[in-house]
């Protein structure tokens, strides 16, 4: 317990390891079923097919239990598969209460209850929001749209519990929901999507949503200030406060952006789910979407623009760049926005863009984030490629400082590289000045450079490249993201973030190191950082050491940065948010993305030839010299803009707040749903034509994921158990099957220890609409955890929730935690 | 070097005898390690001028030209210059007037560098280095108790550390092993005069390392007998010491072949 991976930043937030003292991990169950469901048979027109079989497994000691429910329904027949998946508990009733907020009928009972506990509230809450997307699929039932309208928007400002249970029955109400409620016209592309595939039932749902949204946002402008104050307070409160105290207290603003971010989320998955639609039914278009030209500048320094809808959320302007470049291997790189030419951010992928860039241009940099210690483990040679790229700049650029020696070397790499084997004959002596090596380059280097070049005779181009980053990596500030600071008696000095701590520089000297099992808690207040590190042996207390940061921006950039860099090297698999509980202080911003372990594992299974692709000439590096290096160019061009982005701060710092709860939110579905599966719902949408994979592959991930976690999770050792039954009628379904995924959404429901992750996918099969319904649930605790019953309890509820459905499914992962080692 | 500093008073320097161990010293190095040893003309005015290593740092194709922390050994610097540039290096001479530094306050590993802030070296010598290495990274560390960084640690092979097992030494050690990225091995001898050893990987003879004489330290010449994989070459050093002088202290390594 008490691991150092416990701490988490801004937020004082109770550690997990202290909260949950010895770990012992049960990864439970997911069951997969499928049931006739009438409503769907209706709905399909079809008949419905037989039911699946379902089989459970569960078998676990003590600790976390981690159950996946996969429901499935099917067009015919209704096919439910339930996943339930891991939350940490103490007991099976938690596992009982989550699930009832699903029930639909209790649900509307429990809505009393809910109100009564704001944190539960809260959950449920965004569950309902997310059962009426789900509703969107079906369009039988109708109900008075005005009256949905209102719930919710009541919903969205006291939590309705009753929302969330009944997804079947809502459903139809929405469907209903018709457009003119709406004043507001819908043009946003979400909106036109729902058209496309369910008609206007669907238009009716979105107009609803997209006046909450409106709702909201103009909430959130009028209580702008008050946000920021209090995220300012809590701040404050974070580094004096206790661990357990620091959990407590959270803010209702914070709480309302949550909600907010949520829906902000649900709409982009929307959005995606239209493109996707609007490819497979092109004739169908009739919409404007409001659209924004975005231009990104590459690592090869050309630029690559294309239209975005309004409101789309970082991930799809990332996945549309990554697509453009042919990577695969993207979670190493990051999308980034200048305020000024010294104040880069990155782009949040979970939020959406214009929350984040406010009134600056939408002009971004597609950059390394995360340097790879050993690049020589990627991969494919084009993500190295990229890397290399953008190397070379931050050498040129002077952020990468190198010796004389270095500097020739690295340089006659990038010839090797971008020429080929020198040739005498083409290569004049003066071939060489068009490249740039160095920040400032001299004809004695160049010299250096050409005589090296020639030694490289024969190496290829990924051959060159891998020379160049193997010679790369092992300089001192290879992935040191550099923050300027001043310590506590106001000396300048530098905070360099990388992959293995915090390095503390004065001028070029490095005076101390943070590595990240040191570290126990990171967090920020007003422009000051600290990091609360654990206790050197003798000593017995842990010390609190504080920063100053220029401004209070800085002071969370450098969180933030030191946030995801942790998760992403140091952690098996993003932290999850911290528990949506009333009055809790501290931003909940968490890394939401793949892990470096998670993307390694993802990039095992890409399975293609090589990509071709071409390395641009030289003549880049020049020309980026000529102009400035790319980052500077378009921090050039922002600069005009900065003055009203500067003005907007203020209510950037709060949506900033709010993008960081929706972070959390998101990130632990993801982590509920087993890491992996989203990546690799994002490979497929690379190209291919979007697929959504069922849940056999639901399941080896979740497997693999646990597996990663006990061979190389650095925290705690584990030990874990994954046990799947499923249906045999499910695996060819799950194999080769794929559909077009209509929609997919998650849900989140947390009550005090326990976690239940409800995610549903619509999908479109050869003119059949399937919805699958996967819920995990995690219980973790320290004492004894009675899996069977805990797991026979949620099957049995996510049949009474789902009558029509059927378990198809199920995978209980155990976790039990072997020894408390802290590493190093 | 009778008259060279010395951090304490004590017994005069035999210096007959001094110039036997020097002799042997450069012995083992030309004779039984078969290096190309390049002795720089003693001169008389500079009584420390046998301590050559304080006077240049030499990396790779790089030498950093130190400006000594005593004032009276400033101009050392000036013959070393001269044989460095007929070396072919590249050269940087420490011009800043702010700055100090002695060689024998660099720890080079191989992956970084160590320097020590001791009444020889100063932060603003150190931050020269770094930006002479800028390859490396430059890490700091507290010297209180003894002369230099090296009085008390040394390399002894390619990822080890030999450390003396005074409280500053190993105090210095674990500010070491925080502010790396790399887990270096150490060993540990009683003797911190003893700890400074050098370490040569020498392509046709392995690993050798050059250590005080069993006479002289020999619980510490024990810990360095357990060492399998090195060539051990035991050199006795009694009468330098008394004027702070170590092993590292008399000679500065160049990995390149000289054209003279």
């Amino acid at each position: 317990m008490g691991s150092e991976e416990g701490w988490r930043g801004g937020g004082g937030r109770a550690t997990i390891a202290l909260r949950w003292g010895p770990l012992c991990r049960v990864s439970m169950a997911v069951f997969t079923g499928s049931l006739r469901s009438p409503r769907d048979a209706e709905a399909a027109g079809g008949a419905g097919p037989a039911d699946r079989a379902s089989k459970i497994l569960c078998c676990y000691p003590v600790g976390i239990v981690d159950f996946i429910l996969q429901i499935f329904k099917i067009p015919t027949g209704v096919k439910v598969s339930a996943v339930i998946m891991t939350t940490e508990i103490g007991s099976e009733t938690e596992v009982k209460k989550d699930s009832e907020q699903l029930g639909p009928d209790k649900a509307k009972d429990k809505s009393e209850e809910a109100s009564e506990t704001p944190g539960d509230q809260k959950s449920r809450e965004t569950s309902s929001g997310e059962a009426q997307d789900s509703s969107v699929p079906a369009p039988t039932n109708q109900s008075s749209p005005s009256s949905q309208k209102k719930e919710k928007s009541s919903s969205e400002s006291k939590g309705i519990s009753r929302f969330l249970p009944p997804w079947l029955k809502k459903q139809k109400s929405y469907t209903l929901a018709e457009p003119k409620d709406e004043p507001k016209k819908r043009a946003t592309g979400e909106e036109q999507v729902a058209e496309v595939s369910e008609s206007q039932a669907v238009e009716g749902v979105a107009q609803p949503r997209k006046s909450l949204e409106e709702a909201t946002e103009n909430r959130q402008n009028a209580k702008a200030d008050d946000k920021e104050k209090h995220s300012v307070s809590s701040a404050e409160i974070q580094p004096s406060k206790e661990d357990g105290k620091e959990t407590e207290v959270e803010e209702v603003a914070e709480k309302k952006e949550e909600k907010q971010e949520e829906k902000e989320k649900r709409e982009t998955k929307e959005v995606q789910t239209a493109e996707i639609k609007i490819d497979n039914i092109p004739q169908k278009s009739p919409k404007k979407i409001k659209t924004v030209q975005c231009k990104v500048m590459l690592l090869d320094g050309t630029e690559y623009s294309c239209d975005l809808e309004k409101r789309a959320r970082g991930q799809v302007l990332f996945d549309k760049v990554c697509e453009h470049l042919n990577l695969l291997e993207k979670d190493y790189f990051g999308l980034l926005f200048y305020e000024n030419s010294e104040q880069k951010n990155w782009l949040d992928s979970s939020k959406e863009i214009k929350r984040q860039i406010r009134s600056l241009p939408w002009i971004f940099t597609f950059n390394v984030k995360f340097y790879p210690p050993d690049p020589s483990q990627l991969t494919e040679d084009i993500t190295r490629y990229f890397l290399c790229l953008q190397l070379r700049q931050d050498i040129v650029s002077g952020r990468l400082p190198c010796s004389f020696v270095t500097h020739a070397l690295l340089g006659s790499y990038t010839l090797q590289a971008e020429l080929g084997d020198h040739d005498p004959e083409e290569h004049s002596s003066d071939y060489i000045s068009e490249f740039q090596f160095a920040p400032n380059q001299t004809q004695e280097m160049e010299e250096k450079v050409a005589e090296l070049h020639k030694t490289h005779r024969g190496l290829t181009p990924a051959q060159a490249d891998s020379q160049f980053l193997e010679n790369a990596k092992r300089l001192s500030m290879y992935g040191v993201d550099l923050h300027h600071a001043k310590d506590s008696e106001g000396v300048d000095i530098m905070l360099g973030v990388c992959a293995n701590g915090l390095l503390i520089y004065k001028d070029r000297l490095r005076i101390n190191r943070f590595a990240w099992p040191k570290i126990l808690k990171i967090s920020y207040k007003r422009s000051n950082f600290y990091i609360k590190v654990r206790p050197a042996e003798l000593e017995q207390f842990e010390s609190t050491i504080g920063f100053k940061l220029p401004n209070h921006r800085a002071a969370k950039r450098l969180w933030k940065v030191c946030v995801e860099h942790h998760t992403f090297f140091r952690l098996l698999s993003p932290e999850q948010p911290p528990k949506a509980k009333f009055l809790t202080l501290g931003s909940k911003f968490r890394y939401s993305g793949r892990t470096q372990a998670q993307t390694r594992q993802a990039s095992n299974l890409i399975d293609r030839p090589a990509p071709y692709f071409e390395r641009t000439s030289s003549k880049r590096v020049s020309r980026s010299l000529d102009g400035a290096p790319m980052g500077i160019s378009d921090q050039s061009l922002v600069r005009d803009f900065s003055a009203t982005g500067g003005q907007a701060a203020g209510d950037k710092i709060i949506d900033l707040e709010a993008a960081g709860q929706a972070k959390l939110k998101e990130g632990g579905r993801e982590e509920d749903e087993s890491p992996l599966k989203t990546p690799q719902l994002e490979l497929t949408q690379d190209g291919k034509p979007p697929v959504v994979k069922t849940e056999m592959v639901t399941i080896s991930d979740a497997t693999q994921r646990t597996e990663i976690s006990t061979k190389e999770i650095p925290i705690v050792q584990t030990e874990t158990k994954t046990i799947t039954y499923e249906s045999s009628q499910l695996d060819g379904n799950a194999v080769g099957d794929t559909g077009v995924l209509v929609s997919a959404q998650t849900i989140t429901s947390e009550s005090i220890s326990t976690t239940t992750t409800t995610h549903i996918t619509k999908m479109v099969k050869g003119g059949v609409s399937e919805t699958r319904i996967e819920k995990r649930i995690v219980i973790t605790g320290d004492a004894d955890i009675d899996h069977d019953e805990a797991l026979a309890q949620a099957i049995k509820e996510a049949k009474e929730q789902h009558p029509d459905m059927s378990v198809t499914r199920v995978v209980v992962h155990k976790e039990t935690e072997l020894a408390e080692e802290d590493e190093d | 070097c009778r008259q060279a500093l010395r951090s304490v008073p004590g017994p005069e320097v035999d210096f007959a005898r001094a110039e036997r161990e020097h002799q042997l010293y450069v012995g083992v190095l030309r004779g039984k390690l078969g290096l190309q040893v390049l002795e720089l003309p003693a001169d008389e005015s500079l009584p420390d001028c046998v301590f050559v290593e304080d006077v240049a740092v030499v990396c790779e194709e790089t030498a950093l030209l130190t400006r000594p922390g005593a004032p009276s050994r400033r101009k050392e610097v000036e013959a070393m210059k001269r044989v460095l540039e007929s070396l072919n290096l590249n050269i940087i001479e420490m011009v800043d007037e702010n700055a100090t530094l002695d060689g024998g306050d660099v720890l080079f590993t191989g992956r970084e560098f160590f320097v020590g802030l001791s009444r020889r070296t100063n932060q603003r010598g150190a931050e020269i280095l770094a930006d002479t290495f800028k390859d490396y990274a430059v890490s700091t560390v507290p010297v209180h108790d003894s002369l230099h960084l090296k009085s008390f640690c040394s390399m002894a092979g390619p990822n080890l550390i030999a450390i003396g097992s005074s409280e500053a030494a190993q105090k210095a050690l674990k500010t070491m092993q925080q502010m790396s990225d790399h887990r270096y091995d150490k060993l540990t001898v009683p003797d911190d005069a003893a700890a400074n050893c050098i370490y040569l990987n020498i392509p046709s003879k392995g690993h050798v390392l050059l250590h005080r004489a069993p006479e002289e330290y020999p619980e510490s010449a024990k810990v360095f007998e357990k060492l399998k994989d090195h060539m051990l070459i035991p050199i006795a050093n009694t009468e330098l010491e008394k004027v702070d002088g170590s092993l590292t202290c008399c000679s500065v390594f160049i990995n390149k072949a000289s054209e003279l």
